[in-house]
């Protein structure tokens, strides 16, 4: 098992056998350590002090079901915090199976071009070439794909920016490959694209063949854990096949969001869309049904996946036309700017895609545009003009892809729906004050994922909290979904098995069988949860480092005065509330 | 008395009409009615509902409808 490190300042390479430490780390919990470990908290996010993490899940590379995730990890230039973004892809069993835990890419390069780095097992062991990548750079990374796969065959799994990271945006993504080869499942969050970018590393390609695969300690258990998984996931009603996601997709959520009066609307002016019906999951689904004259469930974004529940949208000739439009994306083109066509949603969550863009801060930049008086809310060629701006470079291009909160300060406008210099996501906090409670708190900025209280906000998952009750108790919710997301995040499972495991007891027992088998250790569940808690110990020390205090877990002014329809509320929550989160840790 | 219907995802088979899911709907219920009761007027199996909303609040099925209700009712559904 090793530690690879790519020198992108010379351009060599140095594979390092894993230190006895990180030997029971994955995902998030080794991107967070090796940053935290490594990464000088005052440095330059696009420095050549920085380092550009990729770490596999712990059981990413086995067997167990949806567990393809790979961790992306360094120092945001969003948020000048530590930043861990999470995706999906076929290129993170490869990286497990090569024996590969993390890929550490340190150092910056002389000169104005960019490389690309193909990773392949030579006499049993992982071998780097490093080779120009111009010909890729300035361009669309559905054209370039195609030509990468061309080059290097269909067995390769590839990692790049686009042309967001390359001019270095503070918002910029890591795409991955899905099971088409399509450069659609992103490390959105954060800007770790430009990381890549300031590295002049285009593209990191990976080749599986012969890897030794992973080992496991104790099959037996790790067998019997995945069954329990496997079961909780098949059982669920919202994780089985033809289930809510494998039918609507996570769009599921902005119907109900929007009778809960949480659906963040016009830049975060209201808390209901009266075209929510026209753009939500099951319009998906009834759109595609019409276009293609059959009902069409969701697929997979990786491989071993039971959920599947990336959608498609079908154009009018019924063809593809975009894949996926998330809940996130559809609501941040959306109803927070106030479009309601479908097709034209789809079309700028494509140029996303692109142009190497995050959906939910793109969208949110957009809609504060649109708020600032930039074009109108609902405008959406006015948007789709704008996005293509952002991936060319123009002057508004670039002041656009810095991001929602640069560009409220770029037009003086207080309503910056942003923590951290980070866009919220779908779920307007004055509404639903658990959410608000983690978006202000995590170490990430404003992010959803990491501490997803909606599930009993919302949801009724998972039992069940008022989410319009200003109480003190929204700390220890939003504290208790931190720490176990934390866990999940390293695990290797996608998130959304907590729909799964906090209904049905025996699923997250299975989890806890799955690391234990895997590393040969007898952790409790209970030990387990308090490494997710150690994880951000390390994450927040790493933001004190760098500047950020608990002043800076706080919401937006803006949302502290101005009720937001339908239930007309403020947030209304003290600090020592946001305080309480970390204090008590 | 008259309550607003509107329901979701996979409940909508239960709309009278070939209509939207989430499109709204009349229904007319005996006074004092919960959401329970509506729930069986409609023919929904009790299994098959997770959160009904109340003029935007989650209520328990227990909850009792006032005229003029908008009532709004899921199935299991997650994502994020």
């Amino acid at each position: 098992m090793w530690i690879l490190r790519l020198n992108m300042t010379d351009h060599s390479y140095k594979l390092e056998d894993i230190l006895e430490r990180y030997k029971h780390l994955g995902g998030r919990g080794l991107t967070s350590t090796l940053i935290y470990d490594e990464v000088d908290p005052q440095c330059h996010p696009l420095g050549p002090a920085n380092k550009l993490v990729f770490a596999p899940g712990m059981i990413t590379g086995t067997s167990a079901p949806t567990s393809a995730r790979v961790s992306v990890g360094a120092k945001s230039p969003l948020t000048g915090g530590i930043k861990e973004s999470n995706a999906g892809s076929g290129w993170a069993p490869a990286l497990a199976r090569m024996g590969i835990r993390a890929l550490v890419v340190e150092g910056q390069p002389e000169g104005e071009g960019f490389w690309m780095a193909h990773i392949a097992m030579v006499d049993g062991k992982p071998q780097v070439a490093f080779m120009p990548a111009d010909e890729y750079t300035g361009r669309d990374l559905y054209e370039v794909y195609p030509e990468i796969y061309a080059r290097f065959g269909n067995k390769v799994h590839v990692a790049a920016i686009g042309t967001a990271g390359e001019f270095g945006y503070p918002n910029s993504g890591v795409a991955f490959n899905d099971m088409k080869r399509n450069p659609t499942r992103y490390s959105g969050r954060g800007g770790l694209g430009s990381v890549m970018g300031s590295k002049r590393l285009k593209a990191i390609v990976i080749d599986p063949t012969d890897g030794p695969g992973v080992h496991i300690a104790d099959e037996g258990l790790f067998k019997q854990g995945q069954a329990k998984m496997r079961e909780a996931l098949m059982e669920h009603a919202i994780t089985k096949p033809k289930g809510g996601l494998n039918s609507y997709g996570t769009a599921i959520l902005i119907n109900i969001l929007n009778e809960a009066g949480g659906l963040p609307t016009r830049s975060f002016s209201a808390g209901r869309f009266e075209g929510a019906a026209d753009v939500a999951g099951e319009a998906i689904f009834e759109t595609n049904k019409e276009r293609t004259g059959k009902e069409v469930y969701n697929h997979a974004c990786s491989p071993g996946c039971i959920i599947q529940c990336s959608n498609t949208l079908y154009d009018k000739d019924g063809k593809e036309a975009v894949s996926c439009i998330e809940y996130e994306s559809d609501w941040a083109f959306g109803p927070n700017c106030g479009i309601s066509d479908l097709d034209a949603i789809g079309q700028l969550v494509t140029l996303c895609n692109a142009y190497g863009l995050d959906t939910i801060e793109a969208g949110v930049t957009i809609g504060v545009a649109m708020d600032s008086g930039m074009i109108p809310f609902g405008d959406a060629e006015g948007a789709i003009s704008l996005m293509h701006e952002i991936g060319k470079g123009t002057a508004r291009g670039r002041l656009l892809g810095m991001g929602a909160a640069n560009v409220a300060k770029a037009f003086g406008n207080p309503r910056s729906p942003t923590v951290k210099g980070q866009a919220m996501p779908a779920y307007d906090p004055r509404a639903v004050k658990g959410i608000g409670v983690t978006y202000a708190t995590t170490t990430m900025g404003a992010d959803h994922t990491a501490g997803y209280t909606i599930a009993p906000e919302i949801l009724s998952v998972g039992g069940a909290s008022d989410p319009l009750k200003a109480e003190k108790g929204k700390a220890d919710l939003s504290r208790a979904f931190q720490k176990t997301t934390a866990l999940i995040d390293s695990s290797g499972h996608c998130l959304f098995i907590a729909f799964a495991i906090l209904d049905i007891p025996s699923g997250f027992e299975g989890m806890v069988e799955e690391v234990n088998g895997m590393f040969g250790t007898n952790m409790t569940g209970d030990e387990l949860v308090e490494l997710g808690a150690e994880i951000l110990r390390r994450e927040r020390a790493f933001n004190e480092k760098a500047g950020l205090t608990k002043a800076h877990d706080r919401l937006p002014e803006f949302m502290h005065i101005e009720p937001l329809p339908p239930h007309n509320v403020v947030v209304g929550l003290p600090d020592e509330v946001y305080d309480a989160v970390y204090g008590e840790l | 008395m008259d309550v607003t219907v509107k329901l979701f995802a996979m409940l909508n088979r239960y709309a009278p009409d070939r209509r939207k899911s989430g499109e709204p709907f009349q229904v007319t219920l005996p006074e004092g009615s919960t959401i329970a009761d509506l729930v069986v007027q409609l023919g929904i199996p009790d299994r098959e509902v997770k959160v009904a909303f109340v003029d935007g609040r989650a209520r328990a099925s227990l909850y009792q409808l006032a005229p003029g209700a908008e009532v709004g009712i899921f199935p299991p559904v997650g994502g994020g």
